[in-house]
């Protein structure tokens, strides 16, 4: 006997106890597993906080994952409860032995002016543009919004700044920064994939902001066309989430890490040397900073850059997404970075090598004496 | 012998080898062997008192020497000994 889906909505509505939203969130607070049962767009415009995403069609397949145990008490919604009640059904008849079904689903829980989860501000092009970040849970549209609040500062757009950069823009980050006082040059090419041919002769920080705006017109470009030096570090570095080290000059270096551990904003490191390359995470006081790691730099014969040892153009690539990857997880607070630990990738070899990395209790940049000192109220303010 | 992995920037001064096998009971005698095998490392490693230069690092199968027993740290035949020292780029 055939049946209508009015008359199979009927049954399987029959079949659950339907609850309202007091009742379904005194659940949710005492236990339950809140299931959203609806597509992913659906979601990510917005969802009940605390809720778990198990599309309709994957109930069955998914639900083992994240309720092993049959006795797990479960409440289940969708848009308006019909869906909903179509899941709670075939969640009973795997043995699930406690479902309810919020019968108003998510479009009740809005008119009521509930709090939700995820939807934020993004617009219904940027749900698009990010659409594959939406589905990734340790991302989502929460984790969206925050890339587009981030505020990242690149010192140098050149090889490591370029693959960085445009992967960094293409993830949303809000603000990208770049402090740089070269121009391209044809020799640039090679590896610094955010400029162009046409481009040879302009600042580099120009360069990059119009490949950035024509990749992602969300992102604000900030060009600082000047060099980093003790006097203008501070004011450089203010306000932004992360530094992504590109410089190539030990002074330089040295100039950023004591800033950036004073104003505690992480860098993301990265060197290269022909077919090799480093990468660490220096998040002030969590792991050690660039001093801890070479308190002194070597005399310039020993250390020579890429101008005059070379580089495989691609290996700065690798090393500079791998730097924005990890700027990525810094900022979203997700997965282990790379703090305490130097990464060496050897292109040759195709392989990475692991080494641990402490921090000094005696450096000068974040030793203890230092973070004590910085604990200290100023003097005259009471504590 | 410990295998010693030497870094891109001091390989011309190693007969650009990237890695050699180095006779020594601690990390100190191994790189003690190396710059006696190959005196254009010296200067770069150790400082005219003998001591590791604070530009470099050296690793005992991924720990930092420093933090273990210093030259002084046992050395044996397993044992992967990697020379770090510090790189300027940056790809400018």
């Amino acid at each position: 006997m055939s049946k209508t889906y009015a008359e199979l909505l009927n049954e399987a509505r029959a079949a659950t106890r339907n609850v309202t939203n007091d009742e379904a969130q005194a659940r949710v607070e005492a236990g339950a597993l809140l299931l959203d049962v609806r597509e992913a767009d659906e979601w990510a415009a917005g969802h009940l906080p605390g809720a778990v995403f198990l599309p309709r069609g994957q109930v069955a397949s998914g639900i083992e994952a994240v309720a092993p145990e049959r006795d797990r008490p479960l409440v289940v919604y969708c848009a308006s409860g019909a869906r909903s009640a179509f899941a709670a059904q075939l969640l009973q008849a795997m043995g699930y032995r406690d479902v309810v079904n919020m019968v108003a689903g998510f479009v009740g829980w809005q008119s009521e002016g509930r709090p939700t989860a995820g939807s934020h501000r993004l617009t219904m092009e940027q749900r698009r543009r990010y659409s594959r970040h939406l589905l990734v849970p340790e991302v989502g549209s929460e984790g969206q919004a925050k890339l587009l609040d981030s505020r990242v500062l690149f010192i140098g757009a050149g090889g490591l700044g370029s693959s960085a950069m445009l992967y960094l823009a293409a993830a949303g980050v809000g603000t990208i920064g770049i402090v740089d006082f070269d121009i391209v040059d044809a020799s640039n090419l090679q590896r610094q994939v955010v400029h162009t041919t046409d481009r040879i002769g302009q600042k580099k920080t120009e360069s990059a902001a119009i490949t950035i705006r024509a990749l992602n017109p969300d992102v604000r470009v900030v060009g600082h066309d000047e060099m980093l030096t003790d006097d203008n570090v501070d004011r450089l570095i203010a306000g932004y989430d992360i530094v992504i080290d590109g410089t190539d000059t030990f002074e330089t270096r040295y100039t950023l890490n004591d800033a950036a551990v004073r104003a505690g904003i992480p860098v993301v490191h990265a060197s290269v040397f022909r077919f090799e390359g480093q990468l660490t995470a220096f998040v002030p006081y969590e792991g050690p900073c660039y001093r801890c790691l070479y308190p002194t730099p070597p005399p310039p014969e020993l250390a020579p850059g890429c101008s005059v040892a070379g580089v495989l153009g691609v290996v700065p690539g690798t090393l500079g997404i791998l730097q924005a990857t990890e700027a990525i997880k810094l900022l979203l607070g997700i997965g282990e970075p790379l703090v305490g630990r130097l990464l060496i990738y050897d292109a040759l070899d195709g392989t990475f090598q692991e080494l641990k990395l402490r921090r000094d209790p005696a450096c000068p940049a974040c030793g203890d004496a230092v973070r004590a000192a910085a604990a200290q109220p100023p003097l005259g303010v009471p504590a | 012998m410990s295998t010693v992995r030497i870094p891109p920037v001091l390989r011309a001064a190693a007969g650009n080898q990237k890695q050699l096998a180095v006779t020594g009971e601690t990390v100190g005698a191994v790189i003690n062997t190396l710059v006696i095998d190959y005196p254009g490392l010296r200067d770069q490693l150790l400082t005219p008192d003998g001591v590791l230069n604070r530009f470099v690092n050296v690793y005992l199968n991924n720990e930092d020497v420093r933090y273990l027993g210093e030259l002084e740290t046992p050395a044996g035949e397993r044992d992967t000994i990697v020379i770090l020292p510090a790189m300027a780029g940056g790809a400018p």
